[in-house]
Protein backbone atom coordinates (compact mmCIF):
# COMPACT_ATOMS: atom_id res chain seq x y z
CA UNK A 1 0.00 0.00 0.00
CA UNK A 2 1.54 3.34 0.94
CA UNK A 3 4.77 1.75 2.15
CA UNK A 4 6.74 4.60 0.59
CA UNK A 5 10.08 4.66 2.34
CA UNK A 6 13.27 5.95 0.80
CA UNK A 7 16.71 4.77 1.81
CA UNK A 8 18.73 6.31 4.59
CA UNK A 9 20.76 8.50 2.25
CA UNK A 10 17.72 10.76 2.36
CA UNK A 11 18.73 11.64 5.91
CA UNK A 12 21.99 13.29 4.95
CA UNK A 13 20.64 16.80 4.61
CA UNK A 14 18.47 16.70 7.71
CA UNK A 15 21.23 15.36 9.92
CA UNK A 16 24.07 17.48 8.52
CA UNK A 17 22.51 20.37 10.35
CA UNK A 18 22.90 18.61 13.70
CA UNK A 19 26.10 16.66 13.22
CA UNK A 20 29.38 17.82 11.77
CA UNK A 21 29.99 14.42 10.25
CA UNK A 22 28.03 12.52 7.62
CA UNK A 23 26.01 10.32 9.93
CA UNK A 24 24.63 8.13 7.13
CA UNK A 25 27.85 6.10 7.05
CA UNK A 26 27.80 5.53 10.81
CA UNK A 27 26.92 2.01 11.89
CA UNK A 28 24.19 1.52 14.47
CA UNK A 29 22.67 -1.44 16.29
CA UNK A 30 18.89 -1.87 16.43
CA UNK A 31 17.55 -2.06 19.99
CA UNK A 32 14.73 -4.29 18.83
CA UNK A 33 16.53 -7.05 16.93
CA UNK A 34 20.25 -6.39 17.12
CA UNK A 35 20.72 -5.84 13.40
CA UNK A 36 23.90 -3.86 12.79
CA UNK A 37 24.17 -1.66 9.74
CA UNK A 38 24.85 1.79 8.36
CA UNK A 39 22.31 4.55 8.94
CA UNK A 40 22.00 4.71 5.14
CA UNK A 41 20.46 1.25 5.27
CA UNK A 42 17.44 2.41 7.29
CA UNK A 43 13.94 2.74 5.85
CA UNK A 44 13.01 6.37 6.18
CA UNK A 45 9.44 7.68 6.27
CA UNK A 46 9.22 11.37 5.49
CA UNK A 47 5.51 11.88 4.72
CA UNK A 48 4.77 12.41 8.38
CA UNK A 49 4.96 15.17 11.01
CA UNK A 50 8.62 14.21 11.40
CA UNK A 51 11.20 11.87 9.91
CA UNK A 52 11.04 8.26 11.07
CA UNK A 53 13.89 5.81 10.37
CA UNK A 54 13.06 2.13 10.73
CA UNK A 55 15.21 -0.98 10.97
CA UNK A 56 15.40 -2.96 7.71
CA UNK A 57 15.52 -6.12 9.82
CA UNK A 58 12.50 -5.80 12.13
CA UNK A 59 10.73 -2.57 11.12
CA UNK A 60 11.24 -1.13 14.59
CA UNK A 61 11.80 2.60 14.99
CA UNK A 62 15.52 3.45 15.08
CA UNK A 63 15.13 7.18 15.42
CA UNK A 64 12.74 10.06 15.00
CA UNK A 65 13.60 13.61 13.96
CA UNK A 66 11.21 16.54 14.27
CA UNK A 67 12.09 19.88 12.73
CA UNK A 68 10.31 22.94 14.11
CA UNK A 69 10.87 26.46 12.82
CA UNK A 70 13.67 27.20 15.28
CA UNK A 71 14.35 23.88 17.01
CA UNK A 72 14.89 20.25 16.12
CA UNK A 73 14.36 17.16 18.25
CA UNK A 74 16.17 13.88 17.71
CA UNK A 75 15.19 10.72 19.54
CA UNK A 76 17.70 7.89 19.12
CA UNK A 77 16.27 5.44 21.62
CA UNK A 78 15.94 2.71 18.99
CA UNK A 79 19.69 2.66 18.32
CA UNK A 80 22.49 1.54 20.56
CA UNK A 81 26.06 2.74 20.08
CA UNK A 82 26.57 4.54 16.80
CA UNK A 83 30.01 3.80 15.34
CA UNK A 84 31.12 6.94 13.47
CA UNK A 85 34.11 7.23 11.13
CA UNK A 86 36.34 10.18 12.02
CA UNK A 87 39.60 11.50 10.53
CA UNK A 88 42.65 9.53 11.70
CA UNK A 89 44.21 11.53 14.54
CA UNK A 90 47.40 9.45 14.55
CA UNK B 1 -18.20 22.77 12.38
CA UNK B 2 -17.85 23.59 8.73
CA UNK B 3 -19.88 22.21 5.93
CA UNK B 4 -17.85 22.98 2.81
CA UNK B 5 -19.48 25.39 0.42
CA UNK B 6 -19.02 23.89 -3.02
CA UNK B 7 -19.79 27.28 -4.55
CA UNK B 8 -16.14 28.24 -4.73
CA UNK B 9 -15.42 25.59 -7.31
CA UNK B 10 -12.81 23.84 -5.21
CA UNK B 11 -10.49 26.83 -5.22
CA UNK B 12 -8.69 27.63 -2.04
CA UNK B 13 -10.53 30.33 -0.22
CA UNK B 14 -9.66 31.20 3.34
CA UNK B 15 -11.80 34.31 3.38
CA UNK B 16 -14.98 32.24 3.53
CA UNK B 17 -13.90 29.87 6.27
CA UNK B 18 -12.50 30.23 9.73
CA UNK B 19 -9.25 28.26 9.91
CA UNK B 20 -6.95 27.86 12.92
CA UNK B 21 -3.84 30.07 12.78
CA UNK B 22 -1.19 28.99 10.27
CA UNK B 23 -3.41 26.48 8.47
CA UNK B 24 -4.33 26.32 4.78
CA UNK B 25 -7.24 24.60 3.11
CA UNK B 26 -6.95 21.42 1.05
CA UNK B 27 -9.59 19.62 -0.98
CA UNK B 28 -7.78 16.26 -1.23
CA UNK B 29 -7.05 14.07 1.78
CA UNK B 30 -3.27 13.86 2.28
CA UNK B 31 -1.94 10.56 3.62
CA UNK B 32 0.71 10.84 6.32
CA UNK B 33 2.33 7.81 7.86
CA UNK B 34 5.26 7.13 10.16
CA UNK B 35 5.66 3.58 8.91
CA UNK B 36 4.23 0.86 6.70
CA UNK B 37 0.45 0.66 6.51
CA UNK B 38 -0.61 -2.29 8.69
CA UNK B 39 -3.08 -4.55 6.93
CA UNK B 40 -5.30 -5.70 9.78
CA UNK B 41 -7.37 -8.85 9.24
CA UNK B 42 -10.95 -8.24 10.41
CA UNK B 43 -11.04 -11.79 11.75
CA UNK B 44 -8.32 -11.04 14.25
CA UNK B 45 -9.07 -7.33 14.85
CA UNK B 46 -9.86 -6.35 18.40
CA UNK B 47 -10.31 -3.06 20.19
CA UNK B 48 -9.58 -2.95 23.90
CA UNK B 49 -10.15 -0.44 26.67
CA UNK B 50 -8.00 -1.12 29.72
CA UNK B 51 -8.42 0.68 33.03
CA UNK B 52 -5.55 1.80 35.24
CA UNK B 53 -6.15 -1.28 37.39
CA UNK B 54 -5.79 -3.61 34.39
CA UNK B 55 -9.46 -4.38 33.95
CA UNK B 56 -10.04 -4.83 30.22
CA UNK B 57 -13.03 -4.64 27.93
CA UNK B 58 -12.55 -5.99 24.41
CA UNK B 59 -14.62 -5.94 21.23
CA UNK B 60 -14.06 -8.05 18.14
CA UNK B 61 -15.09 -6.69 14.75
CA UNK B 62 -18.63 -8.09 14.82
CA UNK B 63 -19.18 -6.79 18.34
CA UNK B 64 -17.83 -3.39 17.36
CA UNK B 65 -20.11 -3.17 14.32
CA UNK B 66 -23.10 -3.95 16.56
CA UNK B 67 -22.44 -0.92 18.76
CA UNK B 68 -24.53 2.19 18.08
CA UNK B 69 -22.84 4.27 15.38
CA UNK B 70 -23.09 8.02 14.86
CA UNK B 71 -22.64 10.08 11.71
CA UNK B 72 -20.20 12.93 12.24
CA UNK B 73 -19.19 15.79 9.95
CA UNK B 74 -16.05 17.51 11.22
CA UNK B 75 -13.09 19.65 10.18
CA UNK B 76 -9.59 18.13 10.30
CA UNK B 77 -6.45 20.10 11.14
CA UNK B 78 -3.05 18.49 10.56
CA UNK B 79 0.01 19.89 12.33
CA UNK B 80 1.76 19.91 8.93
CA UNK B 81 -0.59 22.86 8.27
CA UNK B 82 -3.30 21.49 6.01
CA UNK B 83 -6.94 21.60 7.04
CA UNK B 84 -9.78 19.71 5.41
CA UNK B 85 -13.31 20.85 6.14
CA UNK B 86 -16.58 19.00 6.34
CA UNK B 87 -15.30 15.42 6.40
CA UNK B 88 -18.06 12.84 6.89
CA UNK B 89 -17.46 9.85 9.17
CA UNK B 90 -19.36 7.12 10.93
CA UNK B 91 -18.16 5.65 14.17
CA UNK B 92 -18.78 4.76 17.77
CA UNK B 93 -18.58 7.51 20.37
CA UNK B 94 -15.94 7.08 23.06
CA UNK B 95 -18.76 7.86 25.51
CA UNK B 96 -20.22 4.50 24.46
CA UNK B 97 -16.91 2.64 24.51
CA UNK B 98 -15.93 3.98 27.93
CA UNK B 99 -19.37 3.84 29.56
CA UNK B 100 -18.81 0.58 31.46
CA UNK B 101 -15.26 1.32 32.57
CA UNK B 102 -14.79 2.08 36.23
CA UNK B 103 -11.88 4.48 36.43
CA UNK B 104 -10.54 7.53 38.21
CA UNK B 105 -7.75 7.99 35.66
CA UNK B 106 -7.18 11.38 34.08
CA UNK B 107 -5.07 10.36 31.08
CA UNK B 108 -5.09 7.86 28.25
CA UNK B 109 -2.43 6.36 26.01
CA UNK B 110 -3.86 5.24 22.67
CA UNK B 111 -2.02 2.45 20.82
CA UNK B 112 -2.38 1.39 17.22
CA UNK B 113 -1.63 -1.63 15.08
CA UNK B 114 1.87 -0.97 13.80
CA UNK B 115 3.06 0.45 17.11
CA UNK B 116 2.00 4.12 16.94
CA UNK B 117 0.94 5.77 20.20
CA UNK B 118 -0.56 9.10 21.24
CA UNK B 119 -1.61 10.50 24.62
CA UNK B 120 -4.57 12.64 25.64
CA UNK B 121 -6.42 13.76 28.74
CA UNK B 122 -9.34 11.39 29.27
CA UNK B 123 -11.81 14.30 29.29
CA UNK B 124 -10.90 15.04 25.66
CA UNK B 125 -12.38 11.68 24.66
CA UNK B 126 -15.70 12.26 26.47
CA UNK B 127 -18.88 14.30 26.02
CA UNK B 128 -19.23 13.78 22.27
CA UNK B 129 -15.72 14.91 21.35
CA UNK B 130 -14.19 11.64 20.09
CA UNK B 131 -15.08 8.52 18.15
CA UNK B 132 -13.63 5.28 16.85
CA UNK B 133 -14.51 5.68 13.19
CA UNK B 134 -14.88 2.78 10.76
CA UNK B 135 -16.47 4.55 7.79
CA UNK B 136 -15.41 7.64 5.82
CA UNK B 137 -17.38 9.37 3.08
CA UNK B 138 -19.96 6.59 3.02
CA UNK B 139 -17.52 3.73 2.62
CA UNK B 140 -15.48 1.38 4.77
CA UNK B 141 -12.41 3.23 6.02
CA UNK B 142 -9.47 2.44 3.76
CA UNK B 143 -6.17 1.23 5.26
CA UNK B 144 -4.23 4.35 4.24
CA UNK B 145 -6.67 6.51 6.19
CA UNK B 146 -6.56 4.21 9.21
CA UNK B 147 -8.96 1.35 8.46
CA UNK B 148 -10.38 -0.90 9.73
CA UNK B 149 -10.90 1.77 12.40
CA UNK B 150 -9.20 4.89 13.63
CA UNK B 151 -9.58 7.29 16.50
CA UNK B 152 -11.19 10.61 15.57
CA UNK B 153 -10.57 13.56 17.90
CA UNK B 154 -11.21 16.48 15.58
CA UNK B 155 -10.74 19.30 18.11
CA UNK B 156 -7.03 18.44 18.37
CA UNK B 157 -4.33 18.21 15.67
CA UNK B 158 -4.82 15.11 13.57
CA UNK B 159 -1.79 13.21 14.93
CA UNK B 160 -3.97 12.60 18.02
CA UNK B 161 -6.52 10.76 15.84
CA UNK B 162 -4.53 7.53 15.76
CA UNK B 163 -4.98 5.43 12.63
CA UNK B 164 -5.43 1.64 13.03
CA UNK B 165 -6.46 2.09 16.64
CA UNK B 166 -6.03 -1.01 18.78
CA UNK B 167 -6.40 -0.12 22.42
CA UNK B 168 -6.87 2.67 24.91
CA UNK B 169 -5.02 2.45 28.21
CA UNK B 170 -6.30 4.63 31.04
CA UNK B 171 -3.50 6.05 33.16
CA UNK B 172 -3.14 7.98 36.41
CA UNK B 173 -0.01 9.66 35.04
CA UNK B 174 0.37 11.19 31.61
CA UNK B 175 2.72 9.31 29.27
CA UNK B 176 3.89 11.03 26.06
CA UNK B 177 3.21 9.20 22.81
CA UNK B 178 5.12 8.74 19.54
CA UNK B 179 5.28 12.41 18.49
CA UNK B 180 4.65 14.00 21.88
CA UNK B 181 7.95 12.52 23.12
CA UNK B 182 10.01 14.11 20.34
CA UNK B 183 9.05 17.75 20.12
CA UNK B 184 5.34 17.84 19.34
CA UNK B 185 3.04 19.52 21.81
CA UNK B 186 1.60 17.35 24.54
CA UNK B 187 -1.96 18.62 23.98
CA UNK B 188 -2.10 19.94 20.41
CA UNK B 189 -4.95 22.45 20.23
CA UNK B 190 -4.94 23.85 16.67
CA UNK B 191 -6.83 27.01 17.69
CA UNK B 192 -4.02 27.87 20.11
CA UNK B 193 -1.44 26.68 17.55
CA UNK B 194 0.10 24.20 19.97
CA UNK B 195 2.42 22.51 17.48
CA UNK B 196 5.68 22.06 19.40
CA UNK B 197 6.94 21.80 22.95
CA UNK B 198 6.53 25.15 24.67
CA UNK B 199 4.01 26.56 22.15
ZN1 LIG C 1 15.61 -4.26 14.17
Amino acid sequence: MSDTWVDGNGLAGALRELFAVDITTARGTCVGCGTVGPVAGARVYTRAPGVVARCPGCGGVLFRLVRGPDRAWLDLRGVTCLEIQVPDSG
Amino acid sequence: MGIVSRGFGGRRSSRAVNLPPGQYLVEDFPVLSAGPTPLVNLGSWTFTVRSETGEAQEWNWAQFLALPHESITVDLHCVTKWSKLGTAWEGVSLDTLLSDVASSAEFVLVSAYGGYTTNLPLEDLLDGKAWVADRYDGEALSPEHGGPARLLVPHLYLWKSAKWVRDIQLLNNDEPGFWESVGYHNYGDPWREQRYWGD
